[in-house]
């Protein structure tokens, strides 16, 4: 079984590096095959909830993994509806979380992905990612706990994935309602239906997996597990091999595609993202593929990812590729470190306490 | 037996509650209500090299975790 396990991860991770080059060359942007915060952040600009006209496009990979996800799950059984586990503070911390990876430029899938392009900013990211991490585990190992989920109605458990197909719908009957980016990343994407073919693909492997680019580094500190670590590495490979073959592998920390070389930043973005990862139970793919599995709790955090990724435009939070982050986002994500410091101190300290009292 | 409840906790927190109630004692018995936590918990409890079985109740699964 546990075998079983390892083939499915290394299998996904595989996969998804191939297919992430590979939606590269067809149209997506540079070292940008998937990344969660990056699409939840053009969908945003494209549901004109924030304007940057660069980044504006209704990402169907992220449709197709909330859909995959939700229709193997119901097919296998794993379709559980549940919520109740803090969705408020979910929402929260996905918010911060979106905020960390705008100001890197990534999600941690994009962070394995420019990494295997050669982008050497994001192993500083990396690092963070990690220190994050490190953190998180700290106070889980103390107790930390958003609270117990319980059960749903199906309806309920649902909702959000219906919710996503009726936007999506939406978009390929009137197109004209969304905004489409004329220039930069926003603009750059491949075929509609490739897209979704992968987001689905993706999400089903996910599903089955349980595939996730904050667990793997988590269960390592938490007890010496190194199964979840198999699919990080195995996305890496993969896309390694294929941006070699391709062409696109270029090393250096000047001049990679839609990045920036500010390494503090690069560094506490990702800190952000690790620690909020962990808090969540999950990194932002994760948390798409529990959303499917019908969670309402994740569902939160995807809603709050994408408020942050709209407030990261509204307020020049994100980085600008090439110049980084500006002073908003730079306060930004010393606010959500703490901001997300505190709950985590506060929560652990009340588990502590109704532990001990048994 | 100590029985850990570990129903609706999302992951990671099934198994830190596992590996908690293991200092404590020899045999225990983990409720999960997911597949994730399922394997996560078998996983992590032969890892520790007990014998693991576990049998679906109610919604979710019964791990026994033996020495």
């Amino acid at each position: 079984m546990e075998l079983r396990e390892k083939h499915k991860l290394a299998v996904t991770g595989l996969f998804i590096g191939a297919i992430s080059v590979l939606l590269v060359v067809l149209g997506n942007p540079k070292n940008m095959g998937f990344c969660i915060a990056c699409f939840i952040r053009d969908i945003a600009g494209s549901m004109h909830l924030h304007t940057a006209p660069i980044v504006e496009y209704m990402r169907p990979e992220i449709i197709g993994i909330i859909l995959g996800s939700f229709a193997i799950s119901v097919i296998t059984g794993d379709f559980r509806p549940r919520s109740g586990s803090s969705p408020v503070l979910r929402f929260i911390i996905g918010f911060f979380v979106m905020i960390g990876a705008l100001v890197f430029l990534g999600c941690p899938l994009r962070m394995v992905l420019r990494l295997a392009g050669g982008d050497l900013n994001a192993f500083v990211a990396l690092l963070g990612f990690i220190a994050g991490i490190g953190i998180g585990c700290i106070f889980i190992a103390n107790g930390f706990s958003l609270g117990r989920a319980g059960g749903a109605t199906r309806i309920e458990g649902a909702a959000f994935p219906a919710a996503t197909v009726f936007v999506f719908v939406v978009f390929i009957a009137f197109p004209s309602l969304f905004l489409f980016s004329e220039s930069g990343p926003g603009s750059m994407h491949a075929p509609i239906a490739a897209s979704l073919a992968a987001g689905l693909a993706v999400g089903i492997l996910a599903q089955r997996s349980r595939l996730c680019m904050a667990g793997g580094i988590r269960d390592i500190f938490l007890i010496r597990d190194f199964t979840l670590i198999l699919g990080f590495i195995a996305i890496f490979l993969a896309a390694l091999i294929g941006n070699l073959i391709t062409g696109s592998f270029s090393i250096g920390f000047a001049d990679q595609p839609v990045s920036h070389d500010k390494h503090l930043w690069n560094f506490l973005g990702m800190v952000l993202v690790g620690l909020g990862s962990v808090m969540l139970g999950g990194c932002p793919l994760r948390q798409l593929i529990l959303a499917g599995e019908g969670s309402g709790d994740s569902a939160a955090a995807v809603l709050g990812m994408l408020f942050g990724a709209a407030a990261a435009h509204n307020f020049s939070l994100a980085s600008s590729a090439g110049t980084g982050p500006g002073v908003n986002g730079k306060a930004a994500v010393i606010i959500g470190i703490v901001i997300l410091l505190a709950i985590a101190s506060i929560v652990t300290v009340k588990e502590r306490r109704n532990y001990e009292r048994g | 037996m100590r029985e850990v409840d570990a129903r609706g906790r999302s992951c990671p927190e099934p198994v830190i509650m596992t590996k908690r109630a293991l200092k404590e004692s020899d045999e225990i018995d983990v409720l999960v209500d997911n597949r994730a936590s399922l394997e996560n918990v078998q996983r992590f409890g032969r890892a520790m090299k007990k014998n693991v079985s576990a049998k679906e109740e109610g919604n979710g699964w019964r791990i026994e975790i033996r020495r």
